[in-house]
């Protein structure tokens, strides 16, 4: 048999190098992740820092005037914010409705082999990008609008063909995820509600719906994030000059449309127009993540536990 | 039988074993003889599964466990410092439940891990008499290079148990390796088994009583996590010490 | 008539709320399926709607004036067509700025072009044909009459079908005038930009997904960089842009030589690396662990085991995951114009640092045009782009029912 120092020692560690430095690079890939979130959060806030830090620019001011013209040294956030928010709950009173009834359709009473072809298309359609929204909003929805309302109402640039059109590219995000909470709903509870007598309808919307509704409260904070979030169909439709009004049917440019009309020009570096980029960035950034972290938060807080 | 003074090959010393704070075993003591066939039995989820994976260290790689005391192969604790588990599970081959080939050919299947092992000479070779050891030589001479995965749950099992020793172990663990099994390939493995005991230490857990009574030497009987019983097959089964043993085996519980 | 359509549509709706106070279930219930299944019919026809809108305006009569007329360049009695290639070239030589043909040449040599080639930059240089109106596909069927009306009543005015997607469309370069128009340089841009983002996200993306689903152990770090990345995929495509002309244009100016090729695609990299994380992870999750143990069991080491187990078991759904990654980063805009894409490139990209365009800012800025015509080409880019979108999409789709289908049959 074996000798038995020689046995002894070859149970040793000796992990060859090349696996330490392997996992080394495999740890440091993940680092790097953390890393692209501090530069977000540092290089944004160096350049929003100058913003505020120049003479015709004041924090109180961005937060609470209600004009941003830059020309005449105007700083004021609130029209932008402003219709962002107009735009993206213009978007999510559109998207919600129809998409929680979609996804209430396709899990509880569509077929399995319609839900296969329903399905795919539902992807094609979270798969157009948003720039061709853009074109189908200012080419093809502001002219009916205008043909429905008259031209004298509805300004060519307009809050309301934005938030339509926004309205349809989050409704596959809605329609998804709604789906796979309900879906996640285990049978059991829609028997339960069955075998005491309740018609399919009941059943749904008063088991099924209410148990998936921490994952559909999720999709519909998810899909109000995308909405903000929006550039290009904003920037092709919602018009180019900032204005402070509660009319959708009048232009009136959001935060995302100023950022990328001005980077999309030239601009040197360290003027008041590219910090502005930055602080609206940082804006923009802590409220895209504190809705992301609200819906991660709802998921983990209200996710019945199943199994 | 053997002598009872024959070399002790493993030892367990006051094994303690935790899922966080759950304690699952509690202070093993047992001695396994060299070759021979030492059988684990006891109702589910007492731990013999656990107690087994404690040998060759797989349960490292679950995260919450903690292990206290010690294993020994050959008077060598394999948990003090400085001992690498890959290394461990080179001297210590495993069978598990459910046959588990990898999705190579049947040949890949052993010479990949008589590779890893740094195992030289003929793989030809190799590969043909650890495959005839195993039983399975005469079914797949002629097929080699053919999926692992397109032969039946018998078979692939006994490919199993020739990968398992074609890395050449001192000792070879089973985990219920029949238990997914129809009752032919049951007694081939069972036939394999006390052929391969004249050159390894076997232990084998099973939830089969009247297996172990077929196959096994020596029995330890577990019960939530503890060694209640343990000792030659027969005594244990015909002439049990402790009165729940007696209660296992007759079938008053299980 | 569109006027009509909704008024009823809102009389309907009307109606069917009035429903909503029925006592009874089954009519209840069968109003709600049908508002389900309206609902179902909107998704369909606003899909429906938009792809016929832009086939709409891919094609159609257009009407067209000369500077020059063809008899001024050819004299009264030749057919342009009929000329040969040295014929063709010379009345060129005649007619253009020598700086144009020489770039022209410079190019493409002039003896080596197409007769057809020659004709369309005769057309675009010497006769100067320029657009005077478009029609779309819907009203060059249904309003032949007041089309032809509208031709005749112009003086000296051509009249085609045209379609603005074809092959040179294809294959030219940008032009100034959009009858001339091609997405050549955009393309190529698009592709370069995939590519180099593809370079930088997919090895990082899945060593990643190999550390934190093989290697990493349930402590504090391990789960402040998973909730990172699930925060990295939620942030909006411009902040991207933000972020790669804050490093990749100012901070590395140096590395990427400022609006360059470079810095896009790897701003494009930054903006998949989570998602192609995030997708490999489920890829590895999905490879069952009594392969792991059994590798582990014949005493294999954790590299090992990846290496030569667990990537081969799941590189297929990686790459469903690598695809759809890509037809996201082809479609991107917002990040390309942050960090800086020409308003107006004629050249091909020939490298890491050139200037660039990209098929969707072409169509972004064409769309923004109040010219007619520029909508029409914008629609010609955006069939191309969609193209390769559901092509792509297809394709993941596909692969990813081999999988699973292969996964069942085991």
């Amino acid at each position: 048999m074996k000798n038995r120092s020689v046995v002894h020692n070859s149970f040793l560690i000796n992990t060859p190098i090349h696996e330490k430095i392997i996992q080394s690079l495999l740890f440091l890939s993940a680092l790097f992740s953390i890393v692209i979130t501090v530069f977000f959060v540092v290089l944004l806030s160096k350049d929003a820092l100058l913003f505020v830090q120049d003479k015709t620019t004041s924090l109180r001011g961005f937060f609470f005037t209600t004009s941003w013209q830059p020309s005449i040294q105007q700083y004021g956030v609130l029209p932008l914010l402003n219709a962002t928010m107009m735009t993206s709950i213009i978007a999510i009173a559109l998207a919600t409705p129809v998409g929680l009834c979609v996804a209430i359709y396709l899990s509880e009473y569509a077929s399995t082999k319609f839900r296969n072809i329903v399905k795919p298309i539902i992807e094609i359609l979270a798969g157009i990008p948003s720039v061709v929204y853009g074109y189908f909003a200012v080419l093809t929805v502001t002219p009916v609008l205008q043909a429905l309302l008259g031209p004298e109402v509805i300004e060519i640039y307009n809050n309301l063909s934005a938030g339509l059109v926004i309205g349809i590219l989050i409704l596959p995000i809605i329609i998804t995820i709604g789906e796979d909470a309900l879906h996640a709903v285990p049978k059991s509870l829609r028997m339960g509600a069955l075998a005491m007598g309740a018609t399919k309808l009941e059943c749904t919307l008063s088991v099924v719906f209410p148990a998936a509704l921490s994952g559909i409260s999720a999709a519909i904070i998810i899909a109000f994030s995308r909405a903000v979030g929006e550039t290009m169909i904003v920037a092709l439709a919602a018009g180019a000059g900032s204005n402070f009004t509660f009319n959708p049917l009048k232009a009136a440019e959001t935060l995302t449309g100023y950022i990328v009309r001005i980077s999309g020009g030239d601009i040197s570096y360290n003027t008041i127009d590219y910090t502005s980029i930055f602080i609206l960035g940082l804006l923009l950034f802590f409220i895209t993540l504190g809705l992301n972290m609200i819906s991660q938060a709802i998921t983990k807080r209200y996710q019945e536990k199943y199994d | 039988m053997k002598d009872s003074t024959s070399q002790f090959s493993i030892r367990t010393k006051h094994l303690s074993l935790f899922y966080d704070d759950a304690r699952a075993l509690k202070n093993i003591n047992l001695s396994f003889h060299e070759k021979q066939v030492s059988a684990l039995i006891g109702p589910s989820g007492c731990g013999k599964s656990t107690f087994l994976r404690c040998i060759n260290r797989m349960n490292d790689l679950i995260q919450s466990v903690r292990i206290e005391g010690s294993v020994l192969l050959d008077d060598f604790d394999i948990y003090q410092a400085g001992v690498d588990p890959v290394k461990v599970r080179q001297h210590v081959g495993m069978v598990f439940q459910k046959p588990n080939p990898f999705p190579k050919s049947i040949y890949d299947n052993l010479a990949w891990g008589m590779k890893i092992n740094g195992i030289t000479g003929d793989y030809d070779e190799l590969v043909e008499h650890n495959l005839k050891k195993a039983g399975l030589w005469e079914e797949v001479k002629n097929k080699l290079k053919s999926s692992a995965l397109s032969l039946s749950g018998g078979q692939q099992q006994r490919l199993c148990i020739a990968r398992a020793i074609a890395i050449n172990p001192q000792i070879i663990l089973m985990d219920e390796p029949t238990s997914a099994l129809d009752p032919i390939s049951t007694t081939i493995i069972e036939n394999l088994i006390e052929e391969l005991k004249q050159n390894y230490t076997i232990i084998i857990v099973t939830h089969n009583m009247q297996q172990a009574g077929r196959i096994a030497d020596f029995t330890s009987f577990f019960l939530l996590g503890e060694v209640i019983e343990h000792g030659p097959t027969s005594q244990l089964f015909y002439n049990p010490e402790n009165k729940k043993t007696e209660a296992y085996i007759t079938g008053r519980f299980g | 008539m569109i006027k009509l359509l909704f008024r009823s549509l809102f009389r309907f709706l009307a109606y069917l709320l009035s429903f909503f106070q029925i006592k009874n279930k089954k009519i209840r219930e069968l109003v709600y399926i049908i508002v389900f299944q309206l609902c179902l019919v909107f998704t369909f026809l606003t899909l429906l709607t938009l792809i016929l809108r832009v086939i709409d305006e891919s094609f159609g009569f257009v009407l067209t004036k000369n500077t020059k007329q063809v008899s001024e360049v050819f004299g009264e009695t030749t057919d342009p067509n009929s000329l040969t290639k040295t014929q063709l070239i010379n009345v060129m030589k005649d007619n253009m700025r020598r700086g144009t043909v020489r770039t022209l040449d410079t190019e493409k040599p002039l003896a080596q072009r197409t007769e057809e080639n020659l004709l369309d930059l005769i057309n675009e240089f010497v006769l100067e044909e320029r657009v005077i109106k478009t029609w779309s596909l819907y009203e060059s069927i249904f309003t032949l009459h007041s089309i032809r009306r509208i031709h005749e009543s112009t003086p000296h005015s051509q009249l085609k079908f045209r379609n603005w997607i074809n092959l040179t469309f294809l294959i030219n370069k940008q032009s100034s005038f959009p009858e001339f128009t091609g997405i050549r340089s955009a393309l190529l841009g698009s592709v370069f930009i995939v590519c180099i983002a593809l370079a930088f996200s997919l090895p990082l993306g899945v060593a990643s997904a190999v550390y934190l689903e093989e290697y990493a152990t349930k402590n504090r770090l391990n789960s402040i960089i998973q909730t990172n990345i699930y925060n990295l995929t939620g942030i909006p495509s411009i902040l991207y842009g933000i972020l790669g002309l804050a490093i990749f244009v100012r901070l590395l100016l140096p590395l990427t030589q400022g609006r360059t090729i470079l810095s896009a695609g790897l701003t494009l990299g930054l903006l998949c690396l989570p998602i192609i994380i995030i997708n490999s992870q489920e890829a590895i999750k999905a490879v069952p662990n009594s392969l792991r143990n059994s590798s582990y069991g014949v005493g294999a080491t954790k590299w090992q085991t990846v290496w030569h187990h667990v990537l081969p078991g799941s590189y297929e759904r990686i790459l469903t995951g690598v695809i759809l990654a890509i037809s996201r980063a082809i479609g991107e805009t917002a990040p390309l114009v942050v960090v800086g894409a020409a308003t107006f490139i004629t050249t091909d990209p020939t490298g890491l640092f050139s200037k660039f365009t990209a098929l969707p800012i072409q169509i972004y800025q064409w769309t923004a045009r109040p010219q007619e015509s520029y909508h029409h080409v914008a629609a010609a880019a955006i069939i191309i782009l969609l193209f390769l979108i559901i092509s792509l999409n297809s394709t993941a789709i596909i692969l990813r029912k081999r999988v699973s289908q292969r996964k069942i049959e085991q």
